[in-house]
Protein backbone atom coordinates (compact mmCIF):
# COMPACT_ATOMS: atom_id res chain seq x y z
CA UNK A 1 0.00 0.00 0.00
CA UNK A 2 1.79 3.40 -1.05
CA UNK A 3 2.49 5.20 2.02
CA UNK A 4 0.02 8.77 0.51
CA UNK A 5 -2.88 6.01 0.42
CA UNK A 6 -2.07 4.60 3.97
CA UNK A 7 -2.04 8.42 4.97
CA UNK A 8 -5.12 9.47 3.43
CA UNK A 9 -7.26 6.68 4.83
CA UNK A 10 -6.23 7.02 8.09
CA UNK A 11 -6.72 10.46 8.15
CA UNK A 12 -10.36 10.05 6.73
CA UNK A 13 -11.02 7.44 9.38
CA UNK A 14 -9.77 9.45 11.97
CA UNK A 15 -12.02 12.31 10.87
CA UNK A 16 -14.93 10.42 10.47
CA UNK A 17 -14.18 8.63 14.39
CA UNK A 18 -14.20 12.50 15.60
CA UNK A 19 -17.54 12.99 13.36
CA UNK A 20 -19.17 10.05 15.13
CA UNK A 21 -18.44 11.90 18.52
CA UNK A 22 -18.93 15.15 17.27
CA UNK A 23 -22.59 15.04 15.48
CA UNK A 24 -25.43 15.89 17.39
CA UNK A 25 -28.06 13.85 15.52
CA UNK A 26 -27.32 9.93 16.03
CA UNK A 27 -27.85 9.71 12.49
CA UNK A 28 -25.35 11.59 11.45
CA UNK A 29 -23.31 9.98 13.51
CA UNK A 30 -23.95 6.65 12.53
CA UNK A 31 -23.17 7.83 9.01
CA UNK A 32 -19.52 9.11 10.52
CA UNK A 33 -19.33 5.45 11.77
CA UNK A 34 -19.85 3.59 8.80
CA UNK A 35 -17.12 5.64 7.22
CA UNK A 36 -15.11 5.18 10.01
CA UNK A 37 -15.46 1.17 9.58
CA UNK A 38 -15.59 0.92 6.09
CA UNK A 39 -12.15 2.97 5.94
CA UNK A 40 -10.74 0.83 8.40
CA UNK A 41 -11.35 -2.40 6.49
CA UNK A 42 -10.40 -0.91 3.31
CA UNK A 43 -6.55 -0.31 5.78
CA UNK A 44 -7.17 -3.69 6.55
CA UNK A 45 -7.10 -5.08 2.60
CA UNK A 46 -4.48 -2.40 1.94
CA UNK A 47 -1.94 -3.89 4.81
CA UNK A 48 -2.49 -8.10 3.44
CA UNK A 49 -5.00 -9.27 5.71
CA UNK A 50 -7.47 -9.44 2.95
CA UNK A 51 -10.51 -11.87 5.16
CA UNK A 52 -10.40 -9.93 8.12
CA UNK A 53 -10.51 -6.50 5.94
CA UNK A 54 -13.89 -8.22 3.80
CA UNK A 55 -15.01 -9.66 7.19
CA UNK A 56 -14.81 -6.29 8.98
CA UNK A 57 -17.58 -4.59 6.29
CA UNK A 58 -19.79 -7.84 6.34
CA UNK A 59 -20.05 -8.19 9.95
CA UNK A 60 -19.45 -4.69 11.26
CA UNK A 61 -20.85 -2.46 8.50
CA UNK A 62 -23.37 -5.21 6.95
CA UNK A 63 -24.84 -6.18 10.16
CA UNK A 64 -24.01 -4.59 13.52
CA UNK A 65 -24.67 -0.58 12.05
CA UNK A 66 -28.04 -1.70 10.80
CA UNK A 67 -28.70 -2.93 14.27
CA UNK A 68 -27.67 0.25 15.41
CA UNK A 69 -29.75 2.19 12.89
CA UNK A 70 -32.79 0.07 13.90
CA UNK A 71 -32.15 0.81 17.64
CA UNK A 72 -31.91 4.62 16.75
CA UNK A 73 -35.20 4.51 15.00
CA UNK A 74 -37.03 2.30 17.94
CA UNK A 75 -35.91 4.74 20.64
CA UNK A 76 -36.64 7.66 18.45
CA UNK A 77 -33.81 9.46 19.52
CA UNK A 78 -33.60 13.14 19.10
CA UNK A 79 -31.11 15.54 18.64
CA UNK A 80 -32.04 17.79 21.40
CA UNK A 81 -29.19 19.87 23.20
CA UNK A 82 -28.73 18.41 26.60
CA UNK A 83 -27.56 19.96 29.62
CA UNK A 84 -23.77 19.46 30.17
CA UNK A 85 -24.18 17.79 33.88
CA UNK A 86 -22.44 18.57 36.47
CA UNK A 87 -19.08 20.60 37.44
CA UNK A 88 -17.88 17.71 39.37
CA UNK A 89 -18.62 15.44 36.52
CA UNK A 90 -17.09 17.91 34.56
CA UNK A 91 -14.05 18.09 36.21
CA UNK A 92 -13.68 14.09 36.49
CA UNK A 93 -13.85 14.20 33.19
CA UNK A 94 -11.57 16.54 32.36
CA UNK A 95 -8.79 14.42 34.44
CA UNK A 96 -10.08 11.39 32.97
CA UNK A 97 -9.22 12.49 29.68
CA UNK A 98 -5.57 13.46 30.65
CA UNK A 99 -4.90 10.81 32.25
CA UNK A 100 -5.26 8.74 29.00
CA UNK A 101 -3.85 11.61 26.97
CA UNK A 102 -0.38 10.84 29.03
CA UNK A 103 -0.67 7.39 28.96
CA UNK A 104 -0.74 7.17 24.87
CA UNK A 105 2.09 10.01 25.05
CA UNK A 106 4.21 7.62 27.05
CA UNK A 107 3.57 4.69 25.11
CA UNK A 108 3.96 6.59 21.97
CA UNK A 109 7.26 7.92 23.00
CA UNK A 110 8.56 4.74 23.88
CA UNK A 111 7.51 3.30 20.55
CA UNK A 112 10.34 2.90 18.01
CA UNK A 113 8.57 5.24 14.49
CA UNK A 114 10.18 2.52 12.18
CA UNK A 115 10.37 -1.34 13.35
CA UNK A 116 12.64 -3.51 12.01
CA UNK A 117 10.35 -5.20 8.90
CA UNK A 118 8.53 -8.79 10.26
CA UNK A 119 9.00 -11.75 8.00
CA UNK A 120 5.56 -12.36 6.30
CA UNK A 121 4.48 -15.44 4.65
CA UNK A 122 3.44 -14.98 1.45
CA UNK A 123 0.12 -16.34 1.66
CA UNK A 124 -0.28 -13.78 4.69
CA UNK A 125 -4.12 -12.51 5.24
CA UNK A 126 -5.43 -15.35 2.99
CA UNK A 127 -8.37 -16.80 3.58
CA UNK A 128 -7.01 -20.99 4.22
CA UNK A 129 -4.05 -19.17 6.39
CA UNK A 130 -6.60 -17.53 8.44
CA UNK A 131 -8.70 -20.53 8.66
CA UNK A 132 -5.76 -22.95 9.10
CA UNK A 133 -4.67 -20.83 12.36
CA UNK A 134 -8.59 -20.43 12.90
CA UNK A 135 -9.23 -24.47 13.10
CA UNK A 136 -5.52 -25.72 14.49
CA UNK A 137 -4.12 -23.20 16.71
CA UNK A 138 -6.70 -21.29 18.08
CA UNK A 139 -9.50 -23.93 17.59
CA UNK A 140 -10.25 -23.83 21.84
CA UNK A 141 -10.25 -20.19 21.72
CA UNK A 142 -12.82 -20.10 18.60
CA UNK A 143 -15.13 -22.55 19.77
CA UNK A 144 -15.10 -21.24 23.19
CA UNK A 145 -15.94 -17.69 21.21
CA UNK A 146 -18.82 -19.23 19.51
CA UNK A 147 -20.56 -21.07 22.07
CA UNK A 148 -20.55 -17.77 23.95
CA UNK A 149 -22.26 -15.82 21.42
CA UNK A 150 -24.73 -18.62 20.98
CA UNK A 151 -25.75 -18.15 24.76
CA UNK A 152 -26.15 -14.23 23.56
CA UNK A 153 -28.19 -14.77 20.92
CA UNK A 154 -30.44 -17.28 22.86
CA UNK A 155 -30.74 -15.04 26.54
CA UNK A 156 -32.15 -12.56 23.83
CA UNK A 157 -34.40 -14.64 22.33
CA UNK A 158 -35.39 -15.78 25.57
CA UNK A 159 -35.68 -12.26 26.82
CA UNK A 160 -37.62 -11.14 24.00
CA UNK A 161 -39.77 -14.53 24.65
CA UNK A 162 -41.12 -13.34 28.10
CA UNK A 163 -42.50 -10.53 27.56
CA UNK A 164 -45.78 -10.92 25.67
CA UNK A 165 -48.27 -12.63 27.53
CA UNK A 166 -50.61 -12.52 24.30
CA UNK A 167 -51.44 -16.10 22.71
CA UNK A 168 -49.14 -17.27 19.20
CA UNK A 169 -50.93 -15.03 17.07
CA UNK A 170 -50.40 -13.80 13.25
CA UNK A 171 -49.35 -10.43 15.26
CA UNK A 172 -46.89 -11.69 17.72
CA UNK A 173 -44.66 -13.57 14.92
CA UNK A 174 -43.18 -10.87 13.20
CA UNK A 175 -41.35 -9.28 15.86
CA UNK A 176 -40.04 -12.41 17.43
CA UNK A 177 -38.83 -13.79 14.55
CA UNK A 178 -36.49 -11.00 13.76
CA UNK A 179 -35.23 -10.68 17.20
CA UNK A 180 -33.87 -14.48 16.80
CA UNK A 181 -31.26 -13.12 13.90
CA UNK A 182 -29.69 -11.43 16.11
CA UNK B 1 2.30 -0.42 -16.09
CA UNK B 2 -0.25 2.24 -18.24
CA UNK B 3 -1.50 -0.20 -20.72
CA UNK B 4 -2.40 -2.35 -17.83
CA UNK B 5 -4.30 0.47 -16.01
CA UNK B 6 -5.93 1.76 -19.49
CA UNK B 7 -7.64 -2.63 -20.06
CA UNK B 8 -8.48 -2.20 -16.36
CA UNK B 9 -10.74 1.38 -17.14
CA UNK B 10 -11.97 -0.38 -20.23
CA UNK B 11 -12.96 -3.36 -18.49
CA UNK B 12 -14.56 -1.59 -15.72
CA UNK B 13 -16.79 1.11 -18.43
CA UNK B 14 -17.77 -2.22 -20.41
CA UNK B 15 -19.08 -3.74 -17.27
CA UNK B 16 -20.77 -0.44 -15.76
CA UNK B 17 -22.23 0.08 -19.76
CA UNK B 18 -23.54 -3.65 -19.79
CA UNK B 19 -25.70 -3.49 -16.85
CA UNK B 20 -27.03 -0.02 -17.03
CA UNK B 21 -27.83 -0.88 -20.76
CA UNK B 22 -29.77 -4.29 -19.46
CA UNK B 23 -31.51 -2.51 -16.74
CA UNK B 24 -32.91 0.06 -19.10
CA UNK B 25 -33.82 -2.61 -21.62
CA UNK B 26 -35.38 -4.39 -18.58
CA UNK B 27 -37.49 -1.28 -18.06
CA UNK B 28 -38.99 -1.84 -21.30
CA UNK B 29 -39.68 -5.42 -21.30
CA UNK B 30 -41.28 -5.16 -17.60
CA UNK B 31 -43.24 -2.95 -19.45
CA UNK B 32 -44.79 -4.22 -22.34
CA UNK B 33 -44.31 -8.04 -20.86
CA UNK B 34 -46.54 -7.55 -18.13
CA UNK B 35 -49.08 -6.03 -21.21
CA UNK B 36 -48.37 -8.62 -23.13
CA UNK B 37 -49.33 -11.00 -19.81
CA UNK B 38 -52.04 -8.58 -18.50
CA UNK B 39 -53.78 -8.94 -22.71
CA UNK B 40 -53.15 -4.68 -22.70
CA UNK B 41 -51.23 -3.01 -25.42
CA UNK B 42 -48.67 -1.26 -22.92
CA UNK B 43 -46.91 1.89 -23.61
CA UNK B 44 -46.99 2.96 -26.54
CA UNK B 45 -47.66 6.78 -26.90
CA UNK B 46 -44.35 9.06 -28.33
CA UNK B 47 -44.49 8.28 -31.59
CA UNK B 48 -42.25 10.49 -32.55
CA UNK B 49 -42.87 11.32 -36.57
CA UNK B 50 -45.06 8.46 -37.15
CA UNK B 51 -41.93 6.51 -38.37
CA UNK B 52 -43.26 2.77 -37.05
CA UNK B 53 -46.58 3.29 -38.75
CA UNK B 54 -45.20 4.14 -42.09
CA UNK B 55 -43.00 1.68 -41.92
CA UNK B 56 -45.98 -0.30 -41.03
CA UNK B 57 -44.55 -1.50 -37.53
CA UNK B 58 -46.79 -1.84 -34.46
CA UNK B 59 -45.72 0.86 -31.67
CA UNK B 60 -43.45 -1.21 -29.13
CA UNK B 61 -43.30 2.15 -26.88
CA UNK B 62 -39.48 1.90 -27.03
CA UNK B 63 -39.35 5.59 -27.38
CA UNK B 64 -41.48 6.12 -24.27
CA UNK B 65 -39.78 4.08 -22.23
CA UNK B 66 -35.87 4.33 -23.13
CA UNK B 67 -36.35 7.69 -24.54
CA UNK B 68 -39.78 10.58 -23.41
CA UNK B 69 -39.22 8.91 -19.37
CA UNK B 70 -36.19 9.21 -18.80
CA UNK B 71 -36.07 12.91 -20.35
CA UNK B 72 -39.02 13.58 -18.08
CA UNK B 73 -37.49 12.14 -14.88
CA UNK B 74 -34.34 13.98 -15.42
CA UNK B 75 -35.93 17.10 -15.96
CA UNK B 76 -38.89 17.19 -13.36
CA UNK B 77 -38.41 19.24 -10.13
CA UNK B 78 -36.41 17.23 -8.02
CA UNK B 79 -38.71 17.90 -5.20
CA UNK B 80 -37.52 17.91 -1.04
CA UNK B 81 -40.03 17.90 1.74
CA UNK B 82 -40.13 19.89 4.83
CA UNK B 83 -38.48 18.81 7.46
CA UNK B 84 -36.49 17.01 5.75
CA UNK B 85 -32.51 15.99 6.05
CA UNK B 86 -31.63 17.84 3.15
CA UNK B 87 -28.22 16.22 2.97
CA UNK B 88 -28.98 12.14 3.55
CA UNK B 89 -32.18 12.22 1.43
CA UNK B 90 -29.88 13.36 -1.63
CA UNK B 91 -27.23 10.74 -0.73
CA UNK B 92 -29.71 7.50 -0.09
CA UNK B 93 -30.27 6.74 -3.58
CA UNK B 94 -26.79 6.99 -4.73
CA UNK B 95 -26.03 4.91 -1.28
CA UNK B 96 -28.45 2.70 -2.92
CA UNK B 97 -27.15 2.06 -6.32
CA UNK B 98 -23.46 2.09 -5.70
CA UNK B 99 -23.04 -0.83 -3.87
CA UNK B 100 -25.43 -3.18 -6.48
CA UNK B 101 -23.11 -1.51 -9.55
CA UNK B 102 -19.65 -2.34 -7.74
CA UNK B 103 -20.70 -5.86 -7.05
CA UNK B 104 -20.34 -6.41 -10.86
CA UNK B 105 -16.54 -6.12 -10.37
CA UNK B 106 -16.20 -9.35 -9.66
CA UNK B 107 -18.45 -10.82 -12.08
CA UNK B 108 -16.28 -12.87 -14.62
CA UNK B 109 -18.45 -12.60 -18.08
CA UNK B 110 -15.65 -14.23 -20.70
CA UNK B 111 -12.65 -16.69 -20.04
CA UNK B 112 -8.98 -15.50 -20.18
CA UNK B 113 -8.37 -14.15 -23.60
CA UNK B 114 -4.71 -13.39 -25.31
CA UNK B 115 -4.57 -10.22 -27.73
CA UNK B 116 -1.04 -9.88 -29.56
CA UNK B 117 0.42 -11.12 -25.79
CA UNK B 118 -1.29 -9.60 -23.45
CA UNK B 119 -3.66 -12.06 -21.04
CA UNK B 120 -6.78 -10.37 -20.93
CA UNK B 121 -9.08 -11.80 -18.01
CA UNK B 122 -12.95 -10.63 -18.88
CA UNK B 123 -13.42 -9.38 -15.42
CA UNK B 124 -13.43 -6.16 -13.96
CA UNK B 125 -11.73 -6.78 -10.73
CA UNK B 126 -9.72 -10.34 -10.65
CA UNK B 127 -10.10 -10.90 -6.91
CA UNK B 128 -9.49 -14.16 -5.09
CA UNK B 129 -12.02 -12.92 -2.39
CA UNK B 130 -15.11 -12.30 -4.99
CA UNK B 131 -17.65 -14.47 -3.11
CA UNK B 132 -16.34 -12.73 0.67
CA UNK B 133 -16.42 -9.19 -1.92
CA UNK B 134 -20.49 -10.11 -3.40
CA UNK B 135 -21.45 -10.49 0.51
CA UNK B 136 -20.06 -7.27 1.59
CA UNK B 137 -21.41 -5.41 -1.07
CA UNK B 138 -24.92 -6.71 -0.70
CA UNK B 139 -24.75 -6.00 3.30
CA UNK B 140 -23.79 -2.36 2.32
CA UNK B 141 -26.66 -2.06 0.17
CA UNK B 142 -29.22 -1.51 2.77
CA UNK B 143 -27.92 1.38 3.94
CA UNK B 144 -29.54 3.55 0.92
CA UNK B 145 -33.01 2.49 1.42
CA UNK B 146 -33.07 2.57 4.92
CA UNK B 147 -31.86 5.99 5.09
CA UNK B 148 -34.31 6.70 2.05
CA UNK B 149 -37.13 6.26 4.07
CA UNK B 150 -35.88 7.97 7.38
CA UNK B 151 -34.77 10.96 5.88
CA UNK B 152 -37.84 11.62 3.87
CA UNK B 153 -39.86 12.89 7.13
CA UNK B 154 -42.92 11.22 6.33
CA UNK B 155 -44.66 8.00 8.26
CA UNK B 156 -45.26 6.09 5.14
CA UNK B 157 -41.45 6.35 4.26
CA UNK B 158 -40.15 5.46 7.45
CA UNK B 159 -42.83 2.39 7.84
CA UNK B 160 -41.14 0.93 4.14
CA UNK B 161 -37.45 1.73 4.85
CA UNK B 162 -37.95 -0.12 8.43
CA UNK B 163 -39.95 -3.10 6.22
CA UNK B 164 -37.13 -2.86 3.37
CA UNK B 165 -34.19 -3.55 6.25
CA UNK B 166 -35.50 -6.10 8.39
CA UNK B 167 -36.60 -7.82 4.89
CA UNK B 168 -33.06 -7.58 3.23
CA UNK B 169 -30.91 -8.25 6.59
CA UNK B 170 -33.52 -11.51 6.71
CA UNK B 171 -32.58 -12.63 3.18
CA UNK B 172 -29.13 -11.77 3.25
CA UNK B 173 -28.59 -14.65 5.54
CA UNK B 174 -30.35 -17.13 2.76
CA UNK B 175 -28.29 -15.70 0.41
CA UNK B 176 -25.05 -15.87 1.95
CA UNK B 177 -25.76 -19.66 2.89
CA UNK B 178 -26.35 -20.13 -0.59
CA UNK B 179 -23.32 -18.92 -1.48
CA UNK B 180 -21.42 -20.70 0.99
CA UNK B 181 -22.52 -24.06 0.06
CA UNK B 182 -21.09 -23.43 -3.75
CA UNK B 183 -17.83 -21.67 -2.16
CA UNK B 184 -17.78 -25.04 -0.19
CA UNK B 185 -18.85 -27.49 -3.41
CA UNK B 186 -16.08 -25.76 -5.60
CA UNK B 187 -13.45 -25.06 -2.84
CA UNK B 188 -12.59 -21.52 -3.68
CA UNK B 189 -14.05 -18.04 -3.04
CA UNK B 190 -12.62 -17.11 -6.63
CA UNK B 191 -15.70 -16.50 -8.96
CA UNK B 192 -13.72 -17.26 -12.28
CA UNK B 193 -12.30 -20.30 -10.43
CA UNK B 194 -15.88 -21.44 -10.04
CA UNK B 195 -16.90 -20.47 -13.21
CA UNK B 196 -13.82 -22.54 -14.82
CA UNK B 197 -14.77 -25.58 -12.63
CA UNK B 198 -18.25 -25.46 -14.66
CA UNK B 199 -16.64 -26.71 -17.95
CA UNK B 200 -16.76 -30.15 -19.27
CA UNK B 201 -19.16 -32.83 -19.16
CA UNK B 202 -20.48 -35.42 -16.99
CA UNK B 203 -21.26 -39.23 -18.68
CA UNK B 204 -20.11 -37.41 -21.64
CA UNK B 205 -23.15 -35.26 -22.41
CA UNK B 206 -23.93 -33.71 -18.92
CA UNK B 207 -22.55 -30.10 -18.78
CA UNK B 208 -20.69 -30.02 -15.24
CA UNK B 209 -23.08 -26.71 -13.93
CA UNK B 210 -24.06 -25.94 -10.64
CA UNK B 211 -27.03 -26.60 -10.99
CA UNK B 212 -26.96 -30.27 -11.15
CA UNK B 213 -24.85 -29.97 -7.89
CA UNK B 214 -26.78 -27.91 -6.04
CA UNK B 215 -30.21 -27.15 -6.86
CA UNK B 216 -31.25 -26.81 -3.68
CA UNK B 217 -28.76 -23.75 -3.19
CA UNK B 218 -29.81 -22.47 -6.56
CA UNK B 219 -33.71 -22.42 -5.43
CA UNK B 220 -32.75 -20.26 -2.48
CA UNK B 221 -30.34 -17.59 -4.21
CA UNK B 222 -33.51 -17.00 -6.67
CA UNK B 223 -35.84 -16.50 -3.86
CA UNK B 224 -33.85 -14.95 -1.79
CA UNK B 225 -32.04 -12.48 -4.52
CA UNK B 226 -35.63 -11.83 -5.32
CA UNK B 227 -36.52 -10.47 -1.89
CA UNK B 228 -33.15 -8.79 -1.82
CA UNK B 229 -34.19 -6.54 -4.65
CA UNK B 230 -37.89 -5.87 -3.31
CA UNK B 231 -39.85 -7.00 -6.46
CA UNK B 232 -43.34 -8.46 -6.28
CA UNK B 233 -44.01 -10.80 -4.39
CA UNK B 234 -41.64 -9.33 -1.90
CA UNK B 235 -42.46 -5.68 -2.27
CA UNK B 236 -43.71 -5.28 0.60
CA UNK B 237 -41.24 -2.11 1.19
CA UNK B 238 -43.35 -0.47 -1.25
CA UNK B 239 -46.41 -1.67 -0.93
CA UNK B 240 -48.55 0.35 -2.64
CA UNK B 241 -52.32 -0.48 -0.74
CA UNK B 242 -50.90 0.18 2.67
CA UNK B 243 -48.09 2.68 2.07
CA UNK B 244 -48.34 4.26 -1.26
CA UNK B 245 -44.85 3.91 -2.56
CA UNK B 246 -43.11 3.36 0.75
CA UNK B 247 -39.04 4.10 0.92
CA UNK B 248 -39.32 6.36 -2.16
CA UNK B 249 -42.39 8.26 -1.86
CA UNK B 250 -41.30 11.60 -1.27
CA UNK B 251 -38.92 10.89 -4.18
CA UNK B 252 -39.53 12.49 -7.22
CA UNK B 253 -37.47 13.38 -10.39
CA UNK B 254 -33.75 11.97 -10.86
CA UNK B 255 -33.67 10.71 -7.72
CA UNK B 256 -36.47 8.15 -8.07
CA UNK B 257 -35.48 7.28 -11.58
CA UNK B 258 -31.92 6.32 -9.43
CA UNK B 259 -33.99 3.72 -7.29
CA UNK B 260 -35.67 2.55 -9.96
CA UNK B 261 -32.70 1.68 -11.60
CA UNK B 262 -31.71 0.26 -8.58
CA UNK B 263 -34.27 -2.33 -8.71
CA UNK B 264 -33.73 -3.43 -12.15
CA UNK B 265 -30.00 -3.22 -11.85
CA UNK B 266 -30.67 -5.45 -9.07
CA UNK B 267 -32.24 -7.92 -11.43
CA UNK B 268 -29.37 -8.12 -13.37
CA UNK B 269 -27.70 -8.46 -10.56
CA UNK B 270 -29.43 -11.49 -8.95
CA UNK B 271 -29.23 -13.12 -13.18
CA UNK B 272 -25.73 -12.76 -12.98
CA UNK B 273 -25.01 -14.66 -9.91
CA UNK B 274 -27.29 -17.21 -10.54
CA UNK B 275 -25.51 -17.39 -14.18
CA UNK B 276 -22.33 -17.60 -12.30
CA UNK B 277 -22.85 -19.96 -9.71
CA UNK B 278 -25.38 -22.16 -11.19
CA UNK B 279 -25.18 -22.38 -15.12
CA UNK B 280 -21.42 -21.58 -15.61
CA UNK B 281 -20.78 -18.36 -16.22
CA UNK B 282 -19.69 -17.50 -19.25
CA UNK B 283 -19.34 -21.40 -20.41
CA UNK B 284 -20.77 -22.85 -23.24
CA UNK B 285 -21.80 -26.61 -23.07
CA UNK B 286 -18.94 -28.77 -25.05
CA UNK B 287 -17.57 -25.53 -25.91
CA UNK B 288 -13.57 -26.19 -24.74
CA UNK B 289 -10.71 -23.84 -25.74
CA UNK B 290 -10.07 -25.04 -29.51
CA UNK B 291 -13.44 -25.58 -30.61
CA UNK B 292 -16.76 -27.87 -29.95
CA UNK B 293 -16.55 -31.15 -29.23
CA UNK B 294 -19.86 -32.64 -29.67
CA UNK B 295 -20.68 -36.00 -27.17
CA UNK B 296 -21.34 -37.76 -30.82
CA UNK B 297 -17.45 -37.10 -31.62
CA UNK B 298 -17.90 -34.79 -34.51
CA UNK B 299 -15.95 -31.18 -33.70
CA UNK B 300 -15.93 -27.64 -34.91
CA UNK B 301 -12.64 -25.79 -34.67
CA UNK B 302 -12.66 -22.42 -33.22
CA UNK B 303 -9.55 -19.94 -33.13
CA UNK B 304 -9.12 -18.57 -29.62
CA UNK B 305 -10.81 -14.96 -29.87
CA UNK B 306 -14.35 -16.74 -31.31
CA UNK B 307 -13.96 -19.11 -28.14
CA UNK B 308 -13.83 -15.91 -25.99
CA UNK B 309 -16.77 -13.97 -27.93
CA UNK B 310 -19.19 -17.44 -27.77
CA UNK B 311 -18.27 -17.20 -23.87
CA UNK B 312 -19.44 -13.42 -23.42
CA UNK B 313 -22.56 -14.40 -25.51
CA UNK B 314 -23.35 -17.15 -23.17
CA UNK B 315 -23.26 -14.85 -20.20
CA UNK B 316 -25.12 -12.42 -21.41
CA UNK B 317 -27.98 -14.70 -22.84
CA UNK B 318 -28.18 -16.48 -19.70
CA UNK B 319 -28.50 -13.11 -17.60
CA UNK B 320 -31.30 -12.28 -19.72
CA UNK B 321 -32.82 -15.38 -19.67
CA UNK B 322 -33.03 -15.16 -15.62
CA UNK B 323 -34.25 -11.57 -15.67
CA UNK B 324 -36.87 -12.70 -17.80
CA UNK B 325 -37.93 -15.40 -15.60
CA UNK B 326 -37.81 -12.89 -12.53
CA UNK B 327 -40.20 -10.50 -14.59
CA UNK B 328 -42.48 -13.02 -14.95
CA UNK B 329 -42.07 -14.55 -11.48
CA UNK B 330 -43.34 -10.87 -10.34
CA UNK B 331 -46.67 -10.30 -12.77
CA UNK B 332 -47.74 -14.15 -12.09
CA UNK B 333 -47.16 -13.89 -8.24
CA UNK B 334 -50.11 -11.60 -5.38
CA UNK B 335 -47.74 -9.98 -2.74
CA UNK B 336 -46.63 -11.98 0.33
CA UNK B 337 -48.14 -10.48 3.99
CA UNK B 338 -45.22 -9.54 5.93
CA UNK B 339 -45.65 -12.33 8.57
CA UNK B 340 -45.36 -14.68 5.51
CA UNK B 341 -42.16 -13.05 4.56
CA UNK B 342 -40.57 -13.30 7.61
CA UNK B 343 -41.27 -16.99 8.07
CA UNK B 344 -40.46 -17.72 5.21
CA UNK B 345 -36.91 -16.44 5.47
CA UNK B 346 -35.81 -17.20 8.77
CA UNK B 347 -38.13 -20.87 9.45
CA UNK B 348 -37.91 -21.68 6.13
CA UNK B 349 -35.06 -20.74 3.77
CA UNK B 350 -32.26 -20.28 6.90
CA UNK B 351 -32.77 -23.91 8.26
CA UNK B 352 -32.98 -25.32 4.88
CA UNK B 353 -29.78 -23.24 4.09
CA UNK B 354 -28.00 -24.74 7.36
CA UNK B 355 -29.11 -27.87 6.19
CA UNK B 356 -27.59 -27.66 2.80
CA UNK B 357 -24.45 -26.37 3.87
CA UNK B 358 -23.83 -29.08 6.52
CA UNK B 359 -24.80 -32.06 4.38
CA UNK B 360 -22.46 -30.50 1.56
CA UNK B 361 -19.57 -30.51 3.69
CA UNK B 362 -20.15 -33.87 4.97
CA UNK B 363 -20.68 -34.92 1.17
CA UNK B 364 -16.99 -32.81 0.05
CA UNK B 365 -15.35 -34.47 2.88
CA UNK B 366 -16.42 -37.94 2.22
CA UNK B 367 -16.12 -37.54 -1.19
CA UNK B 368 -11.89 -36.24 -0.63
CA UNK B 369 -11.19 -38.89 1.73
Amino acid sequence: MPLWLFIFLGALSVISALGVVIQRNPVHSLLALIVTLMTIGVLFIGLGAVTVGFLQVIVYVGAILVLFLFVIWLLNLQSTPMDSGHLALKLLGALGAAALVAELFAFFVQTPLAPPAAKVASDYGSVLQLSNSLFSDYLIAFEVTSVLLLAAVVGAVALARRAPAEPESERAEPRAARSEGW
Amino acid sequence: MALELLIGAIKAVVVLLLVLNIAAILLWFERKGSALMQDRIGANRANIFGIGKRLGMPNLGLINTLMADALKLFTKEDFIPDGADKFVHGLAPFLALFPVLVTFAVIPFGDTVTIMGHRIDLQAANLDVGALYILATIGIGVYGIALAGWSSNNRWSLLGGTRATAQMISYELAMGLAIVSIVVTYGTLDLQGICRAQGGVWFGFLPKWGILLQPVAFLMLMTAGMAESKRVPFDLPEGESELIAGYYVEYSGSKQAVFMLTDFAEVVLVSALATTFFFGGWQVPYLYHDGFHFPWGSMIALPNVAVAILGVVAFILKVLLFCWLQIVIRWTLPRFRYDQLMRLGWKGLLPLGLANVAVTAVIVVLAGA
